[in-house]
């Protein structure tokens, strides 16, 4: 890939595009994958305030587990960002979070 | 006072775009995320040279949605004059609406605040600038390389205070350098402690520092892994058990008042936070003795200060 | 016309920043600047200019306040000279880089050691690769005439850099002389608030001073190097249309003399008038000598110089600053004799080094530097003097 040169980048390094960083996927850092089970998960936000990626998303996908309770909300791994760090799964009141190891 | 706020008071937006390069389970980015949540996008952030400005900034890309500057080392607090000035002087000959609220904040790591950064941190104090400084604290030189700084605590291995024959460690036998207090110095209207283990804590302080006109300083706890030598996994448990030892104490400033904000009625022992620290495991039972006396000292101080035992005994 | 006023060389600038209508006003005092921010603080005590003042606690943050202030889009101004411009140093190369505009003005003083406040262009001279556009003055009317060139390049879109003006502390800083100031209205509008660089703003998010890493550095680089050779047409353009409006014309370089001169002394500042005395004296007693003075130094004008010296046989180039173990001796001198060369002229140099911390110079000086040139003028390359010498040093 060339990049570009002096005459097409804007001046004095100023990046135009906010949270540019996006394009850079750090889910290749990963070794350990948090895999949460929707099942066990209480969606009390705990993963999603301690991610230091903000990789856990929260979104407005509701789900009933077997027993029969109910959510309007749904924690989701962003996978192309989340370098693995495994905050998510130490911090998990209830433990619903397991680190697995990444095949390649 | 208001009731107090719960994790579902935080906001969904990000302004801390993912893709940036902190290392795994760095403490400051979940601070960073926390403190962008509590300032929304009316905002301008300056960081001087540290470790969260060169991993979110690498060009072409940025994590930043909100308006941002790095400069040099020890001016971020000068840059943040700065800018509340031209903001101030344009909206005042109508380049920018008046009604408009853009708040300035400066986020600095303990190099920059502490060391390099405390001269220009004195002006802006001083000169009563409407910026909110914040500390982000990871009580050493992490960009290059986990060099001994100002925050460094008694007894932490760094690069530059290994364990040998001789030396084991920071040998400083006092307390470190009181940020809070050499604020509070400066007659600041608002200063606080917070920890990325605490975010609603530290959300509302930010919140509640941006309500107030003037300088405020915010010193943030930042667990860092590869400093600390610790697992990636637990910054946010090595970060809760600072709180849990008394090791650090989230309290906040305002108007002559302190409040402890995360209340410990019984602490536990400081050899459980400093255990599960890489830096800390050299340690003599002697050693551990002594940071415990600093502790207990620090803590009977906040109390007094806060007019009540807020932070209980050591249990057990 | 403007008005007329009896004013020494920094109230002369503050007239002038006050007429610019500056937004951002941030400084450190320091010996012979401090009268100019003195007299801006009573022009915003006076409500006469309505501007943020920070008294800050150095240079170092008066210019990192500047940087912020700019970033937002704000006319920003400050000023300083010797210790508080070398303690400025690293913040001049990352302004220029992140390209943003200012007016900075230097009242020329010695460097340390030893501590000393008097004139010379040590100060003026460290600075001279830090990608600012850099003049200096000669009379108090341009030093005032500078700020106003100042604004108008540093803002213009085609350059986008911080600009440094100068006078010789002292000399010109406080030494009162007729200062015609032209009015608020006329200096707006010769100097306008464009707001033409991409600023900090909520509404559109940018970032500012990112990590350039192996890959890109090199490239931003380049742009300066671009920019600074655009910011001559702008001078030119800016001068032009400053001596359509104000009567006075300047150029970058000031050429006396020079037709048909065998030697010349070409040098830069205040001591020029006394140049150009003494070159009208040697002229009455036959000896043909002329004078070029420097005015624009950044981006520096090689050509002019070469066209103005390309029939002179020996050029001695008085640098009033020092570079210890260089080729050169002095800055100015590196710079005109790789001019010369470049242009492929035969033009030989001597570099005077003189007047160093304020030592006085005089006609004698003069005389005894032109004395030097006419002896060597029909020397070979070789046979010239392979240091600088230094003119009124005690051996």
């Amino acid at each position: 890939m060339s990049l570009p040169g002096w005459k097409q980048l804007p001046i004095g390094a100023v990046i135009l595009t906010p949270g540019s960083s996006v394009e850079y996927k750090t889910g290749e850092w990963r070794t350990l994958r948090p895999e949460i089970d929707q099942e066990k998960c209480i969606r009390c936000r705990t993963c999603w305030m301690y991610c230091p990626e903000g990789a856990i998303q929260e979104v407005e996908e509701p789900y009933k587990t077997k027993t029969g309770r109910e959510f309007k909300l749904t924690y989701k791994v962003d996978y192309d960002y989340c370098k693995g760090c495994g905050i998510c799964a130490n911090e998990c009141p209830v433990k619903a979070i397991t680190m697995v190891e990444e095949v390649i | 006072m208001s009731k107090p706020l719960t994790v579902w008071d935080l906001p969904r937006e990000e302004y801390l775009a993912p893709g940036h390069r902190m290392c795994q389970g760095c403490g400051a980015a979940i601070a960073f995320r926390h403190i962008l949540k509590a300032t929304g996008k009316d905002v301008i952030i300056t960081m001087p040279t540290s470790c969260g400005e060169i991993t979110s900034t690498v060009y072409p890309h940025t994590a930043w949605r909100v308006p941002w500057i790095h400069v040099a080392f020890e001016n971020a607090a000068a840059v943040a004059s700065g800018i509340a000035a031209g903001i101030e002087a344009l909206k005042r000959k109508g380049f920018i609406p008046k009604d408009k609220d853009i708040k300035v904040v400066a986020i600095g790591g303990d190099g920059g605040t502490f060391d390099i950064g405390f001269q220009a941190l004195s002006g802006t104090l001083e000169r009563g600038d409407n910026v909110l400084y914040i500390c982000y604290d990871n009580e050493a030189y992490m960009n290059t390389g986990i060099q001994r700084s100002g925050a460094t605590p008694l007894g932490a291995w760094t690069t530059t205070t290994p364990v040998g024959k001789v030396w084991r460690g920071e040998w400083r036998p006092k307390k470190r350098k009181d940020l809070i207090a050499v604020a509070i110095a400066h007659n600041v209207p608002y200063a606080a402690t917070a920890n990325p283990a605490f975010p609603v804590d530290l959300y509302m302080k930010v919140k509640k520092a941006l309500s107030i006109k003037g300088p405020k300083v915010i010193h943030v706890l930042s667990p860092c892994v590869p400093g600390w030598r610790i697992e990636p996994e637990k910054s946010v448990e090595v970060g809760k058990l600072a709180v849990l030892t008394g090791m650090w104490i989230n309290y906040e400033y305002e108007n002559g008042t302190y409040r402890v904000t995360t209340p410990v009625p019984k602490r536990k022992p400081v050899r459980e936070y400093l255990r599960l620290q890489g830096r800390f495991r050299h340690l003599t039972d002697e050693e551990i003795k002594k940071i415990q006396e600093l502790v207990d000292a620090e803590v009977a101080r906040i109390n007094k200060l806060v007019g009540k035992e807020v932070i209980g005994p050591v249990e057990g | 016309m403007g008005k007329v006023l009896p004013l020494g060389g920094n109230y002369a600038v503050a007239y002038a920043v006050k007429a610019c209508d500056v937004d951002v006003i941030t400084a450190y005092p320091i010996s012979p600047q401090t009268t100019i921010v003195e007299r801006l603080s009573e022009f915003v005590a006076n409500g006469e200019l309505n501007a943020e003042f920070l008294h800050v606690e150095s240079e170092h943050t008066a210019l990192s306040v500047a940087i912020g202030a700019a970033a937002v889009g704000a006319r920003t101004y400050s000023a300083t000279c010797s210790q508080g411009l070398a303690l400025m140093n690293e913040l001049l190369y990352i302004m220029s880089y992140i390209r943003l505009p200012m007016v900075l003005t230097i009242v020329n003083r010695a460097l340390s050691a030893p501590i000393n406040i008097w004139n010379d262009h040590s100060d003026f001279m460290s600075v001279n690769d830090s990608g600012w556009i850099m003049m200096m003055s000669a009379s108090n009317q341009e030093a005032y005439d500078e700020i106003l060139l100042g604004y108008r390049i540093a803002e213009d879109p085609r350059v986008l850099l911080p600009v440094i003006t100068s006078m010789d502390g002292y000399i010109q800083s406080h030494v009162v002389e007729p200062v015609e100031i032209v009015s608020d209205e006329e200096a707006i509008s010769f100097a306008p608030k464009r707001r033409s660089w991409v600023t900090l703003d909520p509404d559109k998010p940018v970032t500012m001073g990112p990590v350039g890493d192996p890959s890109y550095y090199f490239e931003f680089r380049r742009q300066l190097w671009e920019a600074m050779k655009e910011s001559r047409k702008v001078f030119d353009e800016a001068t032009e249309e400053f001596a359509k409006r104000f009567g006075r014309k300047y150029s970058a370089i000031e050429t006396y003399m020079l037709e048909d001169a065998e030697v010349a002394i070409v040098g830069m500042g205040s001591f020029m008038g006394t140049i150009k005395a003494f070159v009208d004296r040697a002229r009455r007693d036959g000896v043909k000598v002329g004078a070029l003075r420097v005015k624009l130094y950044r981006p520096f004008p090689s050509e002019d110089i070469a066209r103005a010296l390309s029939n002179v046989k020996l050029v001695g180039v008085m640098d009033r600053a020092l570079m210890p173990g260089s080729a050169a001796g002095g800055h100015l001198h590196h710079e005109v004799a790789f001019a010369l060369r470049q242009a492929g002229l035969e033009t030989k140099t001597i570099g005077f080094i003189a007047g160093l911390g304020g030592r006085l110079l005089t006609m004698d000086n003069v005389k005894q530097m032109v004395n030097v040139l006419i002896n060597y003028k029909d020397k070979t390359v070789k046979e010239l003097p392979k240091e600088p010498i230094f003119i009124g040093v005690r051996e």
